[in-house]
């Protein structure tokens, strides 16, 4: 079947089988920054946004994502500059092997769209199903954190 | 004196000990196509593989004709299509200590998901499709699934095929075996006012990195096989294919792209016999991607074990014997087995020094089930959560201190233990004397964030839960000594930058940003300057891999070598160009300067001319070097848990841990290595439980059944670094990369003891134990 994609504002026309899942028809179209880790939606590594709101991509079907924007991690960066998410992960040691990195500054993305000073707490149940094998989790809730000092919001301890 | 040489080497850095960013880091956090599967390689068939049923069982027939006919499909790959040599999958230095006792596909299966057909097809649903559709018909054979029955009398023989080689007694089931005695265990016992003697078992643990291993091989066009693998050793996966398949190393080529994650699960050969295969027969390009599933059960696991220590002490906890007695898992293959169950004791007698007989013995067994293979840590995290608990219920039986204990009986700086020379990896040590150890003010230090001396045995209590604190202390080492090789090279370019190349694998620890900063640091010029490329068997200088905790010290001190040799010419060239004495010159921010004239010239004029105009020719460097010792990192870890004594819930309150990893070249990737590898060590000690059908089917090879730690499950993680300075380092540096994973599960038993007084003696320690052991102690 045919589908029209709305994928970091640009228009795909693509031939999916029905059935398939948003995660492959992103891969199979470029966006290679989504990963595919667990397959079974308890990871996060393959999460986008759809019209703002994190969604895993290998358990939703492509069909679904028709009329929606699917925002990718290859939006965040364009021209060149840093996402202050992903600026900030550099900066904390973030991003050790990087592969559950793109869900994770998604659903960060997500968080600050919703909670510009969010709690440590509140970060951690947020990013809760984004989950990492490599940094023991702390390096990363810093950089969330830092991001609110440095966009000049209060830092809720 | 080291004090004295530490502060005065760390105030004159500029690139190391400092946290600058990762040199990949962008392409990370930007998601760019960096990992094996991201890679298009037109025309590239989709490989899967048809896995056994049961744990163990002979291949009667295996009928391909329906599969064939599927639309798509291309070639299907039986044991009779492929040539019989044995071989092990362990990625270590050769000749392996691992016995060969692996065929790519054999007439008979070990464990449930054992290969018995490779299907390669146009699309993925075809090569799926066809995978089903293979008949296979065998003959069932009794599984062992006991570990501590495989060496039954009687028990069914799992490595019964005349091919294999160095395996220890395959009519036993034991892949390896080990004994080493120093003094006299029974006469020493004696003398001792008291003995206790406890057995331990650590079950197995999955790796669980996020980038599932994938394998692409294909033929250049120069005709050459090339393989793209995400993997920790390269050069040992060209050399075992070269094996496998008789062709010439010369005409393999393995790529190592970013990896997602390893922990030693990606220090074998797992998928790259399969792409290879496939290639060799069709001459087209293969890919290869294990789903979740696959990557829990087919590739490797940790080494389940179990301890029985022994230790014999005088009143004041004066520890005078030490004896332990092990067996080790290691399921369907033997990849592995001798070194990490010899690690056990290595990693961990020497950190008790002062005992007069110690001895360390057992054997390595062969079961139906998946095949353990190296894991962070290595066996040193299953040996110390035995000696370390032993030492702690020592302790509590004598009315003493655990943490005083420990302290009194542990290593220090100057010294050494004989265990070093006798115990290497899968043969003889190297003797060592540890020149660089801050443990005590690791544990100075994680003792006062604990609050250890307010805490200890106070069973506060709140309602139903009642709170106790635990400590471990643990040492690792830096690399094999005398086994593993590194080597650099180094090329200058006219812009006054370099090319860093590098045999050193990063699997996401930040190592190549490590070693720029090496470079950077000999060379006098920003890391952003050093330009690495790491891992690929045609561009790099050969490196035996990232494991062992090596890369650092061993890759860093080659690094550090070839940039000195770099620097030389780069004086010496100045010296004709300034014509001056070589001696007069200086080097300081990428320029050569001197120290009588004020003369100077910068690295880009310099290289620009050399290319050109002046003397014509290449600045460049090659480096190797090989571990003369393994100096040992040192860690402090301490655990305060809540227990829940309604249910048995162990709930960790805070965890601090405080490491001695000599100088921290960059302390921001020094410490997350500390933190993931605590956080493994957590995962394992609390949640991460490996479960088995009683078919031998792992029942928990995904990430629903199969729990790591989330952001929610621990509470406080305080994890910070103590510097030394090792001399034999490269800038002082030691290893940092494994240590983390050992003391987590002690350090939680020991506190779950202090809570509650029970002991749990088998990690992990689930709910539903504790809280029977609750029942029967009414605590």
């Amino acid at each position: 079947m045919k589908l029209e994609l709305t994928i970091n504002g640009r228009v795909h026309s693509v031939e999916i089988d029905p059935g398939e899942m948003l995660l492959d028809v992103l891969r199979r179209l470029g966006y290679k920054s989504v990963r595919r880790s667990c397959n079974s939606a308890s990871c996060g590594n393959c999460t986008v946004l759809m019209d703002g709101k994190p969604i895993l991509s290998c358990t939703t079907f492509a069909a679904r994502a028709m009329g929606h924007n699917i925002e990718t991690v290859e939006s965040l960066s364009e021209d060149g500059k840093l996402h202050d998410i992903q600026e900030s992960l550099l900066e904390t040691g973030g991003a050790q092997c990087g592969f559950c990195i793109p869900g994770f500054v998604l659903t960060t993305k997500a968080l600050l769209e919703e909670n510009p000073e969010p709690t440590e707490k509140e970060i951690r149940e947020a990013l809760n199903g984004n989950l990492c094998r490599c940094t023991g989790y702390e390096s990363q809730i810093k950089a969330v954190l830092n991001i609110t000092r440095k966009r000049g919001g209060h830092v809720n301890e | 004196m080291s004090e004295v040489l530490n502060i005065k080497e760390l105030k004159r850095f500029k690139s190391v000990n400092k946290s600058v960013k990762k040199v990949d880091g962008i392409a990370l956090v930007t998601g760019q196509p960096v990992y094996t599967n991201d890679f298009d390689v037109p025309g590239a068939l989709h490989v899967r593989l048809v896995r056994s049923p049961y744990a163990h069982a002979r291949i009667k027939e295996i009928d391909v004709s329906k599969a064939l006919k599927i639309p798509g499909v291309v070639t299907i790959l039986t044991y009779k299509d492929l040539p019989r040599v044995p071989y092990t999958r362990a990625g270590q230095g050769y000749p392996e200590p691992s016995p060969y006792d692996t065929f790519v596909l054999d007439k008979k299966v070990r464990y449930v998901g054992d290969p018995v057909a490779i299907v390669a097809a146009e699309t993925e649903k075809a090569a799926r499709l066809a995978a089903k559709a293979v008949k296979v018909e065998y003959e069932v054979l009794e599984p062992v699934l006991d570990y501590e029955k495989a060496t039954a009398e009687g028990a069914p023989i799992i490595h019964d095929e005349p091919e294999a080689v160095g395996v220890y007694d395959a009519s036993r089931n034991i892949a390896a075996h080990f004994e080493m005695e120093v003094g006299n265990i029974e006469e020493t016992l004696k003398k001792c006012d008291k003995i206790i003697e406890r057995t331990y078992v650590a079950k197995t643990q999955l790796h669980a990195m996020m980038e599932p291993h994938a394998a692409i091989s294909y033929f250049d066009p120069n005709g050459r096989l090339t393989v793209i693998s995400s993997t920790q050793v390269p050069f040992h996966a060209r050399r075992i294919l070269s094996r496998i398949f008789g062709l010439h190393i010369g005409d393999i080529r393995v790529i190592k792209p970013r990896i997602g994650g390893g922990f030693g699960g990606k220090q074998a050969i797992h998928l790259e016999p399969y792409v290879v295969a496939v290639t060799l027969k069709t001459k087209r390009p293969a890919r290869l991607v294990y789903d979740r599933p696959e990557v829990s059960m087919a590739t490797n696991i940790r080494h389940e074990m179990k301890y029985t220590v022994t230790i014999g002490a005088m009143k004041d906890g004066t520890i005078k014997v030490i004896d332990m007695k092990g067996l080790s898992n290691t399921g369907a293959y033997g990849e592995h087995a001798l070194t990490t169950f010899m690690v056990a004791g290595s990693k961990t007698l020497p950190l008790y020094n002062k005992v007069e007989a110690v001895r360390f013995t057992g054997d390595v067994v062969y079961t139906n089930l998946p095949s353990a293979g190296a894991y962070r840590g290595y066996g040193a995290p299953q040996g110390l959560f035995a000696l370390d608990c032993t030492i702690d219920e020592l302790a509590h039986e004598l009315g003493l201190d655990p943490l005083e204990v420990k302290e009194r009986n542990s290593i220090r700086e100057g010294e050494s233990s004989p265990i070093f020379r006798i115990m290497g990896e899968g043969r003889e040590g190297v003797d060592q004397i540890v020149r660089s150890c801050k443990l005590q003010d690791c544990i100075d230090k994680g003792k006062t964030a604990i609050g250890w001396n307010e805490k200890r045995g106070k069973q506060l209590r709140n309602g139903n839960k009642v709170r106790g604190v635990g400590c471990a202390i643990a040492m690792q080492g830096s690399g094999i000594a005398k086994i593993d090789m590194g080597a650099a090279t180094i090329k200058m370019n006219e812009d006054g930058s370099f090319n860093l190349l590098l045999g050193a694998t990063d699997l996401g620890t930040g190592s190549d940003t490590i070693m720029a900063q090496i470079a950077a640091e000999t060379l006098g010029v920003k890391y952003d300057r050093i330009k690495v490329y790491s891992s690929d068997t045609d561009m790099t200088p050969f490196d035996t891999g990232a494991y062992a905790s090596s890369t650092t010290y061993v890759s860093g001190n080659a690094v550090r070598k070839a940039a000195e040799m770099v620097r030389e010419q780069i004086l010496e060239n100045a010296a004709k160009y300034l014509e001056e004495p070589a001696e007069n010159l200086y080097i300081e921010n990428a320029k050569v300067i001197s120290n009588k004239t004020g003369r100077e010239v910068t690295y880009e004029e310099l290289c620009t001319k050399l290319f050109y105009t002046f003397e014509q020719k290449q600045i460049a460097a090659t480096a190797s070097y090989v571990g003369e010792e393994s100096p040992p990192p040192f860690l402090a870890t301490f655990a305060e848990v809540e227990v829940d004594l309604e249910t048995g819930k162990v709930n960790l309150v805070k965890l601090v841990s405080y490491a001695d990893c000599g100088t921290p070249l960059n302390p921001i990737q020094a410490i997350g290595q500390l933190e993931g590898g605590t956080m493994q060590g957590i995962g394992w000690a609390l949640f991460e439980d490996v479960i088995y059908g009683k078919d031998g089917r792992m029942l928990t090879n995904d990430f629903f059944t199969y729990k790591i730690p989330t952001r929610m499950d621990y509470g406080k993680l305080e994890c910070g670094l103590v510097d030394s300075y090792e001399p034999t380092g490269p800038y002082g540096a030691k290893s940092i990369a494994e240590i983390g994973i050992d003391t987590p599960i002690p350090a939680i038993s020991n506190a779950i003891f202090d809570a509650t007084g029970i002991r749990l003696r088998k990690a992990p320690f689930n709910s539903e134990e504790l809280f029977f052991e609750i029942l029967k102690k009414e605590v």
